[in-house]
Order: C-alpha cells, then sequence, then structure tokens
C-alpha cells in the first residue's frame, strides 16, 4: 500500500508564517461565528435590561401619591353649624375652601377657582374632612393638617400620562385645573409623598386606579405560600428519601419516576384545571381560598422540590450510610440522622426556589377563582386568612393590566416591582445558604 | 364536630400516647434503658403513630365519600319534573348546597333559630329574601322540592359529621389502647416504627401518581361532559371560534382549529427566537467564553427564567405591543399600516421567546459539554478551526440531545398562558399574519372559565376539552423529548 | 513483525524536521517541561518513553500546539519546524495542525460515517475539489492506515461502530488524509488490544516512508519495536535521547537504566 506513495498527490504546505488565502477565509468564518454567539448573549442581556428598565420607570410612580397639604383648625361652633345643615359634607367645603383661601393668600398665590375645580382636583373634599372630625371629636379646636388625595386624573397629569396639549375638557378635569394644579404644587401645597396605600391596601374596584393597592394580595400569596411550604416540604421531602434511598428497582418505582418528570413540565394551566375540578367542583373547598390556591401550588411545586431533594440526597457520598450502617444503625437512622441533615441546605435552597417559583404563578389561580377584584378587605384572622376569599400577588396584577384603565398599568407594573423584590429576596436566601453550607465531597 | 376539633382531639390523644408509651416501656424494664429492645423514644413514636395514621386516614376517607353518598341521596328526591327547562340535575344540585349553606349560615349569624332552619317552608317565609339579608344568593327562587332536599341534605350533612367524629376518635383511641398493650420491654418497636415510616414514606412518594391520576380523571370526565352536549366534530373541525355566553341565546361555534392554529403559530415565531438565539448563547458559553464572562453571562441568562410569566405578559401587552404598533402600524416608523393593535402572534411570539432564551440554553450547555473532549481534540488535531469543530462534530453529536431540548422548549411555549392572555389578543382567527391579534389553547382556558358562563354550559365545559388536548400534546412532547435525551445521556455514560 | 526485536537501524539520514530548545512549560505554578533540547529527524519513528507523569505527552502536545485548548498552560523557548518558530505570533494554529496531524490515546472517531471521518479534514482544509478527489483521498487514506480492506464495502457505516483497533486504525487514516508532514501520536495503543496493537504498531512501521513520526508511549518494548531513536523523559526533564537501540542496551544515564530495568516508572 505504501507503492502509491510519497511525492504523488503530497501537498506542499508552504510557510507557517503565512496564512495562506484559505485559512484566512476560514478564520474569518471563525470569527464571524464567535460574533454570533457574543450577539445572542448580548440580546438577552438586553432584553433584561430593557425589562427592568420598563419595570422600573412605569412601576416606580405607582409608590408616589400626590397630597395637598392644608392645615385646618375647626372650632366647635363650626362643627355644630355644620352638622346641622341639611347638606352637611358642603358645609364642610365651604370651610375647607375658606381655609385653602387663606393659605393661598399667605402664600401669595393669585390663582381662580371655585368649589367644582377643587373637586375635580382633590374629589369631595368636604366628605373626607367631616369623616375625621366624626371620628375623632377630639381634633375640633386644634389644628389639623389634612393629606388630601389628588384625583386619579391629576395624578395622571404630574405623571406624565395626562398632558395639556391633548386633554379634553370634561367633567373629570378641564384646561384651567392644570393652571390651579401648577399654582398649587409651586405654592409646595400639592406635594408627592411615598404611596403606603399601595403597599397597604386592596384592590379598590374598576373605576378607582388611585385607591388600588396590593397589600391584600401580599397577605393572601402569604398564606397560599404558608400552605406549600408546609405540604410540600414534607411531602416531597418524604417522597424524595423513599425514591433514593429505600425504593427498589421495580414497575412501581419507574411508575412514579416518570410521573415526576412528566408533571414537572405540564403546563401549569392544567394544574389549575385539577383544582377547579378536583378541590372545589368535587371537594366543595371553598372557591378563592388561599388555602385551594396553595394545594394547587403545592402539586405544582412538588416534582421540582423532589427533583432537587434527590439531587441534594444523592449528593451525600455513600461512605457516610456506610459508616452509620457499620455501627449498627438502621438503614432509616442512618437516612434521618446523617443523610437528611447533611443533605437539608440543598434541600432547603431547592424549596426556596421552588416556593418563588410559586409565588410568581398566575393562571392555575385565574381558574380557582383567585382573581384580583376579590381582594377587596384584609383576612381578619389565621382561619379567615386561609379560607376567606382572596387573590394573590400576580392574579391581581394580571386583573389590573386587563382592566380598561390606564391609570391601572402603573398600578401593574408597581405589584410587578412589589413581586420581584420578594422573588429577589427569595433567591438572595437561597443564594445565601447555598454559599454558607454547601459542602463539596 | 367540626374537623379541626377532630384532628385536636386526636392530636392531643398522639401526644399523651407517647409519653405514655414511653413510660410503660421503662416501667415494664424496671427503669434500666439497657434491657429495652428499642431506644425508648420508639415506644411512644409508635403509640402516637397508630394513633395518627389510622384515624386521620379514616377521616379523609369519609370526608371525600360521605358529600357523594349524601349528593346521591339527595338526588334521588328531586324528580325529573322538577328539573327546570334549561337547566339540569347538576344544577338544581349546587342549588340544594348553596341553599344549605346558606341555612347553615343563617342559623351560625343568629338570623334563624336551629328549629326554623329546619321547618322552613317556602309557604311561609320567602327563603330566597331571609337568605339574601345574610349575605347568600341563591340563582333562582326556592322551590319546595329544592328546599326540601336542602333541609335533608342539611340533615345528612349532620349525621354524618357526628358518626364521623364518632367513629375516629373510636379508630384512634383503639390504635392507642392497642399500642399500650403492646408496649413491653420486649416488644421490637423500632422495627414497627420503622416499617410505618416507610409506609409513610411510600405514600408521599405515590402523591405524584395520584396528582397525574387526578389530572387525567378531571380531565376525562368533564371532557365526556362537554361531548354529550356538543358534537365532537364540531369541535375539532370547526374553524370558527364564537362562544355565545348566557343570556344571549342561540349556539355556539366552538371549532378547535383556529386556536390549535394560533397556539403553533405563536409558538413556532417564539421558537424561532428562542432555538437560535438559544443555542449560540450556549455554544459561546460553553466552548468560547473565559470563566470569568460565564459566571457572569450564565447567571443573568437564567434570572430571564426565573421571572414570573405575568411579568412578560404585562411587558408584552404594555412594551413590547406599542413598540410593534411604532414599527409597522399606521403611522410608524416603517410607514406600513400592518398593525392596528398591540396585541397580535408577534407581540406574544416575541416575548415568549426571549422568556425561553434561558430554556434552551441550559440544556444545550449541559447537552454540549457532555460531548466528549476526545472528540474536541480529534478535531483541533486535524487543524479544524473552533467554529468547524462544533458546527461539524460537537453539534452533530449533540443533536439528538438538541432536539430533546427544542421540544421540551415547545411544549413550554404551548402551555404558556399569561404571556398570550395579555399580548396575543383575544380574537380567535385563522389568519397567516403575524401582525393580527390571535388566541391560543391556553388563553381560552382561562376566558371560558372565568366568563361568567353558567357551568355546565357547553361554553365552559369546553375549556375541559382544550384542556385535555393541551395536556395530550404537551405529554407527547416531554415523553418523546425526555426518552431522547436519555438515550443521549446514556450513549456518553 | 517479530516482537522483541530491535527494529533494524536503517535511519535515514534525513534533515532534520523539528527542532527544539530551552522549551519550558508551566500548568498554572506547575513547572511541567523543564529545558527541553531536542531535534526530530523527517521519516523516522521517533519514540518518548518515561514514567507516568514526566512531561512526555505535554511535550508532545505543544508540537502541534494542542496545549493552546488548555487556558493555564504557557510555553517558553522555542520550536521549530523546518527552521519556523511554531509558537511565532504570525502562526496560525490551524494551519500548523494540517501540517503536524496527531493521534490520541483513546480511539476518537466522530459519530459520523467512517468516510466522513477520513473526509474531514480534507474537506476543511479544501484538499479536494471535486468529489472524485475526495472519494480518491479517502481510499488512499484508507489504505496507509491499513483498513481499506476491512471497511471499503461500508463506507458510510458510523466510525463508531467499528471495532477498538480498527478505529484507532481509522483516526490513524483520518489524521494522514490531510497529508500531515509529521504524525504525533500520544500512546495510541493503550486502549488496544494485543493484537490490534500489532497491527498498529506494523502501520507505524509503514507510515515511517512519508512521514516524521513521533510517538509517545508507555510501554518500553513498543519503543524498542517501532522507533528508530527514543527519548527519555523524567520528572519534566529530557533525561536521555539516542538511537533506540543505544538507549535500550547502553543508556548514559543511571535514570533511564533504571527505568528500563523496571526500578523506577
Amino acid at each position: 500500500m505504501s507503492d502509491q506513495s510519497a511525492s504523488n498527490g503530497r501537498i506542499s504546505h508552504g510557510s507557517l508564517m503565512v496564512a495562506d488565502p484559505r485559512t484566512k477565509k476560514r478564520n474569518a468564518a471563525e470569527a464571524r461565528f464567535r460574533a454570533y454567539g457574543i450577539v445572542a448573549i448580548s440580546i438577552g442581556v438586553l432584553f433584561l435590561a430593557a425589562l427592568a428598565f420598563s419595570i422600573l420607570r412605569s412601576g416606580l410612580p405607582a409608590f408616589t401619591q400626590y397630597v395637598a397639604k392644608l392645615e385646618v383648625t375647626l372650632s366647635q361652633e363650626d362643627y355644630d353649624a355644620a352638622e346641622s345643615k341639611m347638606l352637611k359634607t358642603a358645609a364642610y367645603t365651604d370651610i375647607f375652601i375658606e381655609n385653602f383661601s387663606n393659605a393661598l393668600d399667605e402664600r401669595g398665590v393669585d390663582v381662580a377657582y371655585d368649589s367644582d375645580a377643587i373637586e375635580r382636583i382633590l374629589g369631595k373634599v368636604g366628605g373626607d374632612i367631616r369623616g375625621h372630625y366624626r371620628e375623632h371629636p377630639d381634633d375640633i379646636g386644634r389644628p389639623v393638617t389634612f393629606q388630601l388625595q389628588t384625583s386619579s386624573r391629576v395624578e395622571g397629569y404630574f405623571k406624565g400620562r395626562v398632558d395639556r396639549e391633548s386633554l379634553v375638557d370634561s367633567r373629570f378635569l378641564v384646561k384651567t385645573d392644570l393652571d390651579i394644579v401648577d399654582a398649587l404644587t409651586d405654592a409646595d401645597i400639592l406635594t408627592g409623598r411615598f404611596n403606603w396605600a399601595f403597599i397597604k391596601g386592596t384592590d379598590a374596584g374598576v373605576d378607582n386606579p388611585g385607591g388600588a393597592g396590593i397589600g391584600a394580595a401580599a397577605v393572601g400569596s402569604l398564606f397560599m405560600m404558608l400552605v406549600v411550604l408546609l405540604l410540600s416540604l414534607p411531602i416531597g421531602v418524604a417522597a424524595s428519601i423513599y425514591l433514593e434511598e429505600f425504593a427498589p428497582q421495580n414497575k412501581f418505582t419507574d411508575i412514579v419516576e416518570v410521573n415526576i418528570s412528566n408533571l414537572a413540565a405540564v403546563p401549569s394551566i392544567v394544574f389549575g384545571i385539577l383544582g377547579l375540578s378536583v378541590f372545589i367542583q368535587f371537594m366543595h373547598l371553598p372557591q378563592s381560598a388561599p388555602l385551594v390556591g396553595g394545594l394547587v401550588l403545592t402539586l405544582m411545586t412538588l416534582p421540582t422540590i423532589i427533583i432537587s431533594t434527590r439531587a441534594s440526597l444523592k449528593a451525600v457520598p455513600p461512605s457516610i450510610r456506610d459508616a452509620a450502617l457499620g455501627i449498627g444503625a438502621s438503614k432509616m437512622q442512618s437516612v434521618f440522622h446523617h443523610v437528611l441533615p447533611l443533605a437539608m441546605p440543598g434541600i432547603l435552597t431547592g424549596t426556596i426556589i421552588g416556593l418563588a417559583q410559586a409565588l410568581g404563578e398566575s393562571a392555575p389561580l385565574l381558574l380557582i377563582g383567585m382573581v384580583g377584584f376579590v381582594a377587596r378587605e384584609f383576612p381578619d384572622g389565621v382561619v379567615s386568612g386561609f379560607l376567606d376569599p382572596n387573590s394573590a400577588m400576580p392574579a391581581q396584577i394580571y386583573t389590573w393590566a386587563a382592566r380598561a384603565d390606564a391609570g391601572f398599568y402603573e398600578k401593574a407594573w408597581g405589584g410587578i416591582i412589589v413581586l420581584l423584590a420578594f422573588l429577589l429576596t427569595m433567591n438572595i436566601i437561597a443564594i445565601i445558604l447555598r454559599r454558607r453550607f454547601e459542602r463539596r465531597w | 364536630m367540626s374537623t379541626l376539633l377532630i384532628v385536636a382531639l386526636v392530636g392531643a390523644l398522639a401526644v399523651v400516647g407517647y409519653v405514655l408509651g414511653v413510660r410503660r416501656a421503662m416501667a415494664s424494664a424496671d427503669g434500666d434503658l439497657r434491657l429495652l429492645h428499642s431506644l425508648k423514644g420508639y415506644y411512644g413514636q409508635n403509640v402516637a403513630l397508630l394513633v395518627l395514621v389510622p384515624s386521620l386516614l379514616v377521616l379523609v376517607i369519609w370526608m371525600t365519600v360521605q358529600p357523594l353518598l349524601i349528593e346521591q341521596s339527595v338526588l334521588g328526591m328531586i324528580s325529573n319534573t322538577d328539573v327546570a327547562q334549561g337547566s339540569s340535575r347538576s344544577l338544581m344540585m349546587a342549588d340544594v348546597r348553596r341553599v344549605a349553606d346558606g341555612l347553615d349560615v343563617a342559623v351560625a349569624q343568629g338570623a334563624m333559630s336551629r328549629d326554623a332552619a329546619s321547618d322552613v317552608r317556602v309557604d311561609f317565609t320567602n327563603v330566597r329574601e331571609r337568605l339574601a339579608s345574610v349575605g347568600v344568593a341563591v340563582g333562582s327562587t326556592v322551590t319546595q322540592s329544592t328546599l326540601e332536599a336542602a333541609q335533608k341534605f342539611r340533615a345528612l350533612a349532620a349525621t354524618g359529621n357526628m358518626i364521623r367524629g364518632i367513629v375516629v376518635l373510636l379508630i384512634a383511641a383503639a390504635g392507642f389502647g392497642y399500642a399500650l398493650k403492646q408496649t413491653d420491654k420486649d416488644f421490637r418497636a423500632r422495627n414497627v416504627v420503622e416499617r410505618g415510616i416507610l409506609v409513610l414514606l411510600i405514600a408521599a412518594a405515590s402523591i405524584a401518581v395520584l396528582t397525574t391520576l387526578g389530572i387525567v380523571f378531571s380531565l376525562i370526565f368533564n371532557t365526556i361532559d362537554f361531548f354529550e352536549s356538543f358534537p365532537g366534530a364540531d369541535f375539532f373541525f370547526g374553524t370558527r371560534w364564537e362562544p355565545s355566553f348566557s343570556g344571549r341565546g342561540g349556539a355556539s361555534d366552538l371549532g378547535f382549529l383556529p386556536l390549535i392554529w394560533g397556539t403553533l403559530y405563536i409558538s413556532i415565531i417564539a421558537l424561532v427566537v428562542a432555538v437560535p438565539l438559544g443555542l449560540f448563547a450556549a455554544i459561546y458559553l460553553s466552548e468560547y467564553a473565559s470563566n470569568s464572562v460565564r459566571s457572569i453571562a450564565k447567571p443573568v441568562l437564567e434570572v430571564l427564567a426565573g421571572i414570573p410569566t405575568i411579568v412578560y405578559g404585562l411587558f408584552a401587552l404594555l412594551t413590547v405591543g406599542p413598540l410593534l404598533v411604532n414599527i409597522f402600524g399606521a403611522d410608524g416608523l416603517l410607514g406600513v399600516n400592518w398593525m392596528s393593535g398591540g396585541t397580535a402572534a408577534m407581540t406574544a411570539g416575541l416575548v415568549m421567546g426571549i422568556m425561553l432564551i434561558p430554556f434552551v440554553s441550559s440544556l444545550s450547555d449541559d447537552i454540549i459539554n457532555a460531548v466528549p473532549q476526545a472528540m474536541r481534540d480529534g478535531s483541533y488535531g486535524l487543524g479544524a478551526t473552533q467554529s468547524e469543530t462544533i458546527r461539524q462534530v460537537i453539534l452533530p453529536a449533540a443533536l439528538p440531545g438538541i432536539v430533546g431540548a427544542v421540544l421540551l422548549a415547545a411544549s413550554r411555549a404551548i402551555g404558556e398562558t399569561m404571556i398570550v392572555v395579555l399580548g396575543a389578543g383575544a380574537a380567535a382567527s385563522l389568519s397567516l399574519n403575524p401582525l393580527e391579534a390571535m388566541t391560543t389553547v391556553t388563553a381560552k382556558i382561562v376566558s371560558q372559565l372565568t366568563g361568567d358562563g353558567e357551568f355546565n354550559s357547553p361554553e365552559t365545559m369546553v375549556a375541559f376539552a382544550l384542556g385535555m388536548t393541551l395536556f395530550v400534546i404537551t405529554l407527547a412532547l416531554n415523553v418523546v423529548a425526555l426518552i431522547i435525551v436519555r438515550k443521549y445521556r446514556e450513549q456518553y455514560d | 513483525m517479530n516482537d522483541m526485536r530491535i527494529v533494524k537501524r536503517d535511519v535515514d539520514m534525513n534533515d532534520i524536521k523539528i527542532s527544539a530548545k530551552g522549551v519550558q512549560v508551566y500548568y498554572g505554578d506547575t513547572h511541567a517541561i523543564k529545558d527541553v533540547n531536542v531535534e526530530i529527524k523527517d521519516k523516522t519513528v521517533t519514540a518518548f518513553i518515561g514514567p507516568s507523569g514526566c512531561g512526555k505527552s505535554t511535550f508532545l502536545r505543544c508540537l502541534n500546539r494542542m496545549n493552546d485548548t488548555i487556558d493555564i498552560c504557557r510555553v517558553e523557548g522555542s520550536i521549530q519546524i523546518e527552521g519556523e518558530d511554531i509558537y511565532d505570533k504570525r502562526v496560525d494554529p490551524v494551519q500548523l495542525r494540517a501540517k503536524v496531524g496527531m493521534v490520541f490515546q483513546k480511539p476518537n472517531p466522530f459519530p459520523k460515517s467512517i468516510y466522513d471521518n477520513v473526509a474531514y479534514g480534507p474537506r476543511i482544509h479544501g484538499l479536494a475539489r471535486t468529489k472524485a478527489d475526495l472519494d480518491e483521498i479517502v481510499e488512499k487514506s484508507l489504505r496507509r492506515g491499513a483498513i481499506w480492506n476491512e471497511v471499503k464495502d461500508r463506507l458510510h457505516a458510523p466510525g463508531t461502530g467499528l471495532s477498538g483497533g480498527q478505529q484507532q486504525r481509522l483516526c490513524i487514516a483520518r489524521a494522514v488524509a490531510t497529508e500531515p508532514e509529521v504524525l504525533l501520536m500520544d500512546e495510541p495503543c493503550s486502549a488496544l488490544d494485543p493484537i490490534a496493537t500489532a497491527q498498529v504498531e506494523e502501520l507505524i512501521d509503514e507510515l515511517r516512508e512519508n512521514f516524521s513520526v513521533v510517538i509517545v508511549t508507555h510501554s518500553m518494548q513498543q519503543a524498542a519495536r517501532v522507533s528508530q531513536k527514543t527519548a527519555f523523559f523524567h520528572l519534566g526533564n529530557l533525561v536521555e535521547y539516542g538511537e533506540t537501540g543505544q538507549i535500550f542496551t547502553n543508556p548514559q544515564d543511571p535514570r533511564t537504566e533504571s527505568y528500563i530495568t523496571g526500578r523506577i516508572g
């Protein structure tokens, strides 16, 4: 075979110092290929940045609200006089306007307004003031600083949703009102402040984006997470221990394993259907209850927790088990006394990540009735927290996003900031746990 | 007897049992630990387990079975003539249950005395109004037979709950007594307890199977119900999706084709975005990137997978949609009037594609890393550049695994809900134009089940048929993907 | 081939193909190769022997810059092939490796057909203009790899389906298909059974007619059977380099002698 050898067909390789044209071409292709990879990663990173920017830009305003600050002193006579009138709130509105014009004069602001304009800008101030004094009769006769929330259109003006040019005069807002607003802002009567109502509030209905808060939904999420944690951690760990440490190689084990890996990839909405027909239709558990939401999310989270728990158990070297068995411990003792404690940091990390996943899930919750508009009030106790209709943060966000009033969009973005803050915290805890306790064998 | 009370009593009995078990064991060994067969704690655990497990098991079974039995017997009371036009037995049953619950609430709030509640007759008092006064809304006026059924329902439930409490407590007590009697210094408590724990572990592992069964049964039964009232051919081959809702009357068109078309179209757009980006990202990270780049870029990409889908949905609806309209809309950058609203197949597809990047990239990354270094060495040794090695040696070798990853991503895309609910629009259409609103199977499941339709109408039940098809499709994709990936892993193990 | 005989000493006194001067290799902080000087002749089989971890494989991988793929590896000194420094900035390792082919310890056929395995190198280097050219190169290489007769009827079967020895000869055929001038072999027989080893050794002897072959082996018998020149490495040093016969019969360095007689290793 070596007869058809060397000289014929042997190509000369030329000098190594000079790149031949083909090599140049190939190297160019190499550089292009590499660039595709960089471009792909950059697109992912850029998208993430765009997402973060969008969320912050559109969501941060939800944490600010604009209020008119006005100090009012109401004497007992005024109070009695107002209460004796037919139109009581109108009487209070007059009192407010009197104080208001005094305040304007004091600050030297000169702007024309009437009580209708005040109502368009600050809502029904008379009612607010009367409400305060009826609740706190002690305040009569001493100075009280009222912080009156602006109407959602005026708030829109501050936040850029409403602008002078495109504003069409309506009974909600007219152009001249904006002059008043500007004057009041200059006079420091109208100011922005942190919107605690958004954090602490509840959904306030389709026509009140200004008053909408995420608090009740957050409590709903909290109760659901309690259910998920209390059920999925023990069940998940027990199932993993069985599969990893005790299960014999047989049909049943195979079926369970295949089931778990398939369940991990079943669309979340299917779990919603399961919850609707099993927990609500069949078992008649209360609709929209965080307990049911928690049960559905538990079933959804279990595969994730089982998979990560099994990985942590597998990471504990067999020598530990052997050592325990070798000094006469039973198999069960070796697992519960040695393997499980060693695997615990990994298990907890996996559980937190599973919980974070469950916290962000919305589709199945919509099917079992945990939509945003049911989150009208805070539960009044632990049992009521589990059983009374409530929503969850993601479902609340969805409800806001689906509403027609653009004022809710800002709330939806704001809600996302709150939701992501929770997720971030959970993930950071998971990372710290892993960093601190992870053991390399 | 309320469930909570039963559980509390059983729990208390278990605690007492634990203490007594330990004491009795110690006493039988004359206080000498060494004479015991097992550690003393095991004797206590044995008693506690025997108290808790059988009784709570019976409790759970009872709670599932009792409503079924009661319903059966109450249903017998409703004659066919009582079933109003346009209603059905199960609707009547729902009414019965609501009235019964309402009476309970009324009693609890003191609006009705216990006796009054069990005697009320429609002739004397308007039950509907009285229930409304305590905040329970009943759909139609309450008929005599409904009310009687509700009374029976309450009576049966009350008796059932009473017997349930007694039976469960008796079982707990029996377990308590039996276990204590067993307890003796030679009793092999550890072995028994460990066997018990093993059974509990197996039960926990079976929950996965139960979940799957639950999914399958809840889909199958409701789907069968749906096809009883709606022809299967019209569902599977119908090209129009126009459900009519209660009150408006008229038959609905519930064609499946426009929905599956929208689902597939959007998923394909998503994959067209995600597969190249994810694959190139994975290649770059596994073959080119230095450790420091990798340690930053990989987690950053994975953050995309950790973001809840509602966030993507909102982003599609409020950011990407308007952006696309600014480009393709009437006064857009391109000056073409191709897009009228922000919600479109393209909007949802693009955003979903970005969401899927980490799925494709991290799976592919694992798979590419599983290709042995010897392959790379062989190729470099022949003078191949890195990209030639990747394209001609590594990718073909990793192909089955990558196909598996893409199938998993496809199943994710088909099952994704929030992005399409918010980003794709609500109109079902068989259009080819990606800039038009489309809707998907998942979006319609949400809208049909959260709408205000009667639960038993075909317009609502269709959601289960949709869920069934969704489940079957994603399951098939997952199974195929898992088989491919597993085969692939075995090849290099 | 007779097993223990020492190969006929008909070394062509050809030109020096590779000349290495003062080569130092570091893996991170580890000094893996210490000041190695060696000259490798054309149309000769040169064997690198020595205990494991002595640096012989590392040095071999320097000769076609395979060490470039390891981030922490650093090479100093000069390695010249036909007078050109291969670590010069202008040298493209891709071009270098076309000239200096390599065969690895474990047979590593690509998961492709036998034909595609062999055609891979010629394709990426653009050696064939037509399909007929390529067919010819593949056949010639498979013949040179002494495997043509076994696979000519199933060229499109996967290369991974061959036996270990066949796979290794396929890999050799794949390496010679790009017409290299030097062929580096890193323990090519360590994963093979004795019969396959004998076939590969016979092949190596034939390859000498066309190529300069450098082989790393942990088997002294194999070095004695196939090589004309032998270099003995120990703890990163090149201890002794000379005619194979002389190394095995009359080693100059006591360490070589200890190794050959089995006292260190």
